[in-house]
């Protein structure tokens, strides 16, 4: 009835849309006055802000997350992208007309398919009519494809926008030597025999050694696993502790899959081959398995190991999002409100993983929320020591006061509130597609266990980190 | 102490067998005492080191108190006698880490005190032999010792590291491992000699002792000096410096227990190429040839004039210490060593290094955050280049964009070869480079906290770039003069804050070249001062304060020096000769080549400028010779022509023929009596000690220290005699003044010996330096 209600105020002029935001909020915040009378008492009520459209998730969907080589290796990104933008079609039913834009998150880039978001939603059927990009911002590329998204909607230039990511890690491009690409191209101008015979007498046998994309970052040249073990040294995290967390995340993972909660996954049919539906990278151990593991890093003696790690995956996941008017109008029942969210950067060598601990009290205070607020935290676990290190940042006083600029420390999240069920370490990372994971994870178990504020933080290379509040939808 | 002084005469009653039964119960008493004072002392005196247990293994820290670094005083030596002895009879542990607590220091050598203080030859001896004997026994330890190195490692903290069963260093850029005992004028006297080839290959070893130079850590790693590396961490939840001390610790007890498992082993997998050297050098006659190759290149490159290297190799013939016969003669070498006068002088150049390093003006009231220097020529870049690598936000400004680009270009340069050497990354140097922008005009200056005018050495020129900066910068802001000889009271005329105008006379290449001297008026105030010294500092510059005058003290030493190269050239000595005599006496340059290096019409202008002041003590050769070398175009390495030829590519250079006739025409008799060759290194180098103790005698130094420092690392006066004022306290100032007298009699007054100078003579007992 509500959307009903709704719908025919859309479609009157656009006098009344404000009328529209004036009536919609009594409506969603009498059922959130229940909802919070049934847990605890919130520091707010909602976080819809005066003048600003509410903006919504309707839904999501991610393709199975498979490790690098397995199913998926003879694919190309926008094949992974687009079943994951057919799954959301198909789970949605969105008119594909009703699209307005299309935004990807992706790190490694096929050069093939650069703007891999056009080439999949051209390749998804979506219509040649709607634009498509796609950005890069390291494991936060598909938060940065949502919040793009969002932006978007608030300023008013669109109303229904998909934004995802897709990371494919079982190719990578690998390119000739600079040295080579110069003898090439130089070779593609020379005009006569003898101009050519020249260059190529220049040819020396190294010139075939290939270029690898960057594993480590630019500015450093330290790789990821390597800062995230002095990462858990600088906090005194020892490789019990991290194992014991990776373990935890195998359990929760195998347990939420075996209960059948991990509900954005999409069944795909890879060609030539099996359909595959679940993700492939849970693999609980037990303690001793995992102490057996050489470190992977900082050898002999460090603590990341591959099993407290997350692994190279193959993956991609789209969410569709809408202003809220446009979804009731449409007659959606939307899963979730994007509320603030905050991009924070640091030192990428010695603080690469930590954005989550500058991000989340950050939006919290943006958003006008305590960390008791919060009903269920989703946050990147890039590595267990790095989950911990950020756990021992935000609870040290000290950390706060000397590299933060606080008075205090930003407080501990609840574990038994944390990656309920899984996070990267198990359930896999595909750089660009992580993001909207997060957010679909947060969104659905706000509504499985009844919380009202879901908080998605990460870390991303080039020492940058990202937070964002996700309201759930009145029922 | 009381255990110290026990000790060895309870050795003493050891090795005294008839007196053994005799002295059985004494014994036991003494024992008995020392044990208990030991005990006592671990408690309540025992400062430098601390000492707890760890399940079986012991953590040894090291933190000397009241200081910045560690270093093996006798107090330390004794104490980590102590601790090993518990360590050794503790049935308890098994292993041990040896590691300082103190930021960015392990062990920074030997007290230099200690050795200073040693009036003779013994006594440094039986510093040495100490030292062995327990490094010795460290290294003979059943128990593991595992070494845990962070900060600089040098010297005898090198020596007691490679007597450890184990090395872990934490690869921080001030983690350096060295044996720069040659650099002081003595040898590693406890053990490096004969340790280091073993571990390290003969190549490697010679290469670290001889050239006394610092060994990274990733480089020690290859090299097989430290065996694990650890990486600095950033914040956790304490200070990131405390923290990577404790985690070095941390690691450092996982493989002392490793290795009193035998879980580690402490051998290395060397190479193929390694392996097939060390078979070659085990060869008796390819070792011989080897060393007798070291040699002679030593030989060569010092001119005899400095005996440690040479004795370096020597000594590390010895045979691997392996019984107290042994010890002896490589010590007895090292007390030599350490009496010897280049020791002393290389020690008094190390110690007023140390001074020169330190602002005696105080923290300057506003610290310089921007900085702009007028002028993108040779000397202007160079000042750009030290200062944006250190983080200091500089502004280079010229007149036209192709002397501005090639300024610029000469910054990326000096900044681009260090990522060639590794010791900069591609990403660092370009956030350095940020730091430098370059322009034509003025924009920015009104937020510079100092201003460096590097413009060329021409008064109107310097007055006109003075008033211009001085119409656009804050009132705060310091005016400081590059120039070598324009005295800074002059260029100061024009301004309208005289008090905030100041001389900073860069060396070039400024890059290389560690000296800066500071030019103060009378009217400089003591806070510009302070920002000049502090800005320096930060530039990594050695640093001299003199009052100001004619050629301050660098230039004004050199020129009657300069004039008596010309002398000598006019008297029939051809250039080759004169820079090979210059060269063995200790000049880094030959006494013509520096002419070429300087450039002709600078060395004219200069020796004008300053004849014109100070008479006829600056006399002496003809300028004449300038002049028509000025005529000719032969203005020296920047022409391509001076006394030499010099070719892009060409190492080998050549006289320049066409001096002949130039050198023909000027030709004077030479006076037989003052032309042996020793009287020829004499007359230029008594020349220039005469005029740098004037300057002290006239107040434009305030300290000897400062003159000889601003001579060894301005002017390259031979490190081997420690500066001009060195030189007069190790060789007498009665033999100076004698030399003087003599070529006074046959050449006048230049070579009047200046009152200081006489008084140090007249009375043996004053030194310069106490």
């Amino acid at each position: 009835m509500i959307s009903l209600l709704t719908y025919t105020l859309k479609n009157l002029p656009n006098t009344s849309k404000w009328a529209l935001r004036f009536c919609m909020r009594p409506l969603s915040s009498s059922s959130q006055l229940q909802a919070a009378a049934a847990s605890q008492t919130k520091s707010k009520k909602t976080l819809a802000k005066p003048n600003i459209r509410n903006i919504v998730v309707v839904d999501g969907v991610r393709t199975p997350f498979l490790l690098s080589g397995t199913s998926y290796k003879d694919l190309m990104p926008h094949d992974l992208a687009r079943a994951a933008l057919s799954g959301l079609l198909h789970r949605t039913s969105v008119p594909k007309d009703v699209v307005d834009y299309i935004i990807f998150g992706t790190v490694i880039q096929e050069v093939k398919t650069s703007n891999v978001a056009r080439e999949a939603a051209l390749g998804a059927g979506f219509s040649d009519k709607t634009p498509a990009h796609t950005v890069t911002m390291a494991c936060i590329s598909s938060n940065q494809a949502m919040t793009t998204a969002v932006g978007l909607i608030a300023s008013g230039q669109c109303d229904v926008v998909v934004a995802g990511g897709v990371e494919l890690m079982s190719d990578i491009p690998i390119r000739h030597s600079r040295k080579m690409r110069k003898m090439m191209l130089d070779l593609n101008k020379a005009k006569t025999l003898a101009q050519r015979l020249s260059i190529i007498s220049k040819f020396r046998l190294n010139f075939l050694s290939p270029e690898l994309p960057a594993v480590s970052e630019f500015s450093t040249s330290e790789t990821m696993g390597h800062s995230a073990d002095r990462l858990a040294a600088a906090f005194a995290i020892s490789r019990e502790e991290q194992d014991e967390y990776a373990l935890r995340s195998h359990s929760l993972a195998k347990k939420a899959q075996d209960e059948g909660l991990l509900s954005d996954v999409v069944p795909f049919k890879v060609p030539g081959r099996d359909t595959v539906t679940q993700d492939n990278g849970i693999r609980p151990s037990s303690l001793d398995q995992m102490a057996k593991l050489k470190p992977a890093f900082i050898k002999p003696y460090g603590t990341v190991t591959a099993a407290n790690s997350s692994f190279l995956t193959d993956g991609a996941s789209a969410v569709l999002i809408m202003a809220e008017e446009k979804a009731l109008a449409m007659g959606y029942k939307p899963k979730a409100y994007l509320r603030d969210f905050m991009y924070v950067s640091q030192d990428p060598k010695d603080q690469l993983l930590l954005g989550p601990t500058y991000a989340t009290p950050k939006v919290l205070e943006k958003a006008g929320l305590t960390m008791n607020d919060i009903d269920v935290f989703e946050f990147h676990e890039a590595f267990s020591g790095q989950i911990l290190a950020n756990l021992k940042a935000m609870d040290s006083d000290w950390f706060a006061q000397n590299y933060m600029g606080r008075k205090a420390k930003v407080g501990l999240p609840p574990l038994e509130k944390f990656n309920n069920w899984g996070g990267s370490l198990s359930l896999g990372h595909p750089f660009g597609a992580t993001g909207c994971r997060l957010v679909m994870a947060a969104a659905n178990r706000l509504r499985k266990e009844g919380g009202q504020y879901g908080l998605v933080a990460a870390c991303a290379a080039g020492g940058q980190g990202h937070a964002m509040i996700v309201e759930a939808y009145p029922k | 102490r009381v255990g110290h002084d026990l000790a060895p005469e309870q050795q003493a009653t050891n090795r005294n067998s008839v007196l053994k039964i005799i002295n059985c119960e004494i014994r036991f008493l003494t024992g008995y005492i020392c044990r208990s004072f030991t005990r006592s002392s671990a408690l309540l005196t025992r400062t430098h080191i601390n000492y707890g247990v760890r399940g079986d293994v012991a953590v040894i820290r090291i933190n000397s108190p009241n200081s910045k670094v560690n270093t093996l005083s006798q107090e330390l030596h004794s104490e980590f006698m102590e601790v090993m002895n518990e360590v050794w009879s503790s049935s308890q542990i098994r292993s041990a880490v040896l590691i300082s607590t103190k930021p960015g220091c392990f062990i920074a050598g030997a007290d230099l005190n200690m050795l200073n203080s040693c009036t003779t030859s013994q006594e440094v001896t039986q510093i040495s032999q100490e030292a062995q004997k327990m490094f010795e026994k460290l290294e003979k330890s059943t128990k593991p010792v595992v070494a845990a190195i962070n900060g600089s490692c040098l010297g005898g903290g090198l020596e007691l590291a490679i007597s450890c069963q184990y090395r872990i260093a934490t690869k921080d850029k001030k983690t350096v491992l060295g044996s720069p005992e040659v650099l002081l004028g003595i040898l590693p006297g406890a053990g490096a000699t004969q340790r280091l080839p073993k571990m390290v290959g003969i190549p490697a070893a010679f290469d670290m002792m001889l050239t006394g130079r610092g060994i990274r850590a990733d480089r020690a790693k290859k090299m097989g000096l430290v065996d694990q590396l650890v990486e600095p961490l950033g914040p956790g939840v304490k200070p990131p410096e405390e923290r990577t001390i404790e985690y070095l610790e941390e690691v450092a007890i996982t493989f002392a227990k490793g290795l009193a498992d035998k879980k580690i082993t402490p051998k290395r997998d060397k190479g193929l190429v390694e392996k097939l050297t060390s078979y070659a050098l085990s060869i008796p006659f390819v070792r011989q040839q080897i060393y007798k190759k070291v040699e002679e290149k030593v030989r060569k490159q010092t001119k005899g004039l400095y005996p440690a290297p040479l004795k370096i190799i020597d000594v590390s013939l010895y045979p691997i210490l392996q019984h107290l016969s042994c010890f002896f003669p490589l010590s007895r070498t090292f007390g030599e060593l350490a009496m010897t006068k280049e020791s002393k002088a290389l020690m008094g150049l190390y110690r007023g290094q140390t001074q020169c390093k330190k602002n005696k003006f105080g923290a300057p009231q506003k610290e310089v955050k921007q900085l702009a220097v007028l002028g993108a020529g040779l000397m202007g870049a160079g000042i750009a280049q030290v200062s944006v690598d250190k983080g200091l936000q500089t502004i280079l400004k010229d007149t036209t964009l192709p002397a501005l680009g090639r300024g610029q270009q000469q910054v990326f340069k000096g900044l681009n070869d260090k990522v060639k050497k590794k010791t900069l990354t591609s990403f660092e140097r370009d956030a350095m480079f940020s730091n430098l922008i370059g322009q034509l005009d003025y924009r920015g200056f009104e937020k510079a906290d100092m201003v460096i005018e590097a413009v060329f050495e021409d008064l109107n020129l310097k007055h006109r770039v003075l008033k211009e900066a001085e119409a656009v910068i804050p009132d705060h802001c310091v005016f400081a003069s590059n120039t070598s000889a324009l005295p800074i009271g002059e260029i100061a005329t024009v301004s309208k804050r005289p008090e905030k105008v100041i001389g900073m006379h860069y060396f070039s290449p400024v890059d290389k070249m560690q000296l800066l001297e500071i030019i103060t008026t009378e009217k400089t105030s003591k806070d510009t001062t302070a920002s000049a010294v502090d800005v320096g500092l930060r530039q990594g510059k050695v640093i001299i304060v003199v009052k100001d005058g004619p050629g301050f003290y660098t230039t004004r030493c050199l020129t009657p020096m300069m004039s008596e190269v010309i002398r000598i050239l006019q008297e029939g000595v051809g250039p080759k000769k004169l820079d090979s005599l210059t060269t063995s006496f200790g000049f880094p340059v030959g006494a013509a080549t520096l002419v070429d290096e300087v450039g002709v019409d600078v060395a004219k202008h200069v020796a004008e400028n300053l004849g014109k002041e100070f008479g006829e003590r600056f006399a002496g050769g003809s300028l004449e010779m300038l002049q028509q070398m000025i005529s000719k175009g032969f203005l020296g390495r920047k022409s391509g022509k001076g006394f030499y030829i010099y070719q892009e590519g060409v190492k080998n250079k050549n006289l320049n023929s066409d001096m002949d006739s130039i050198l023909a025409s000027l030709k004077m008799p030479s006076q037989p009596d003052v032309s042996s060759d020793e009287d020829i290194q004499y007359r230029l180098v008594t020349r220039f000690v005469n005029e740098a103790i004037l300057c002290l005698q006239e107040g434009v130094l305030a300290t000897p220290t400062e003159g000889d420092i601003g001579a060894v690392f301005g002017l390259g006066f031979p490190p081997c005699l420690g500066g001009p004022f060195h030189f007069v306290d190790l060789y007498g100032a009665q033999k100076i003044v004698d030399r003087l007298r003599k070529y006074e009699a046959a050449y006048g007054k230049q070579f009047t010996p200046c009152q200081l100078l006489v008084d140090h003579a007249n009375n043996p007992n004053k030194k310069f330096y106490q």
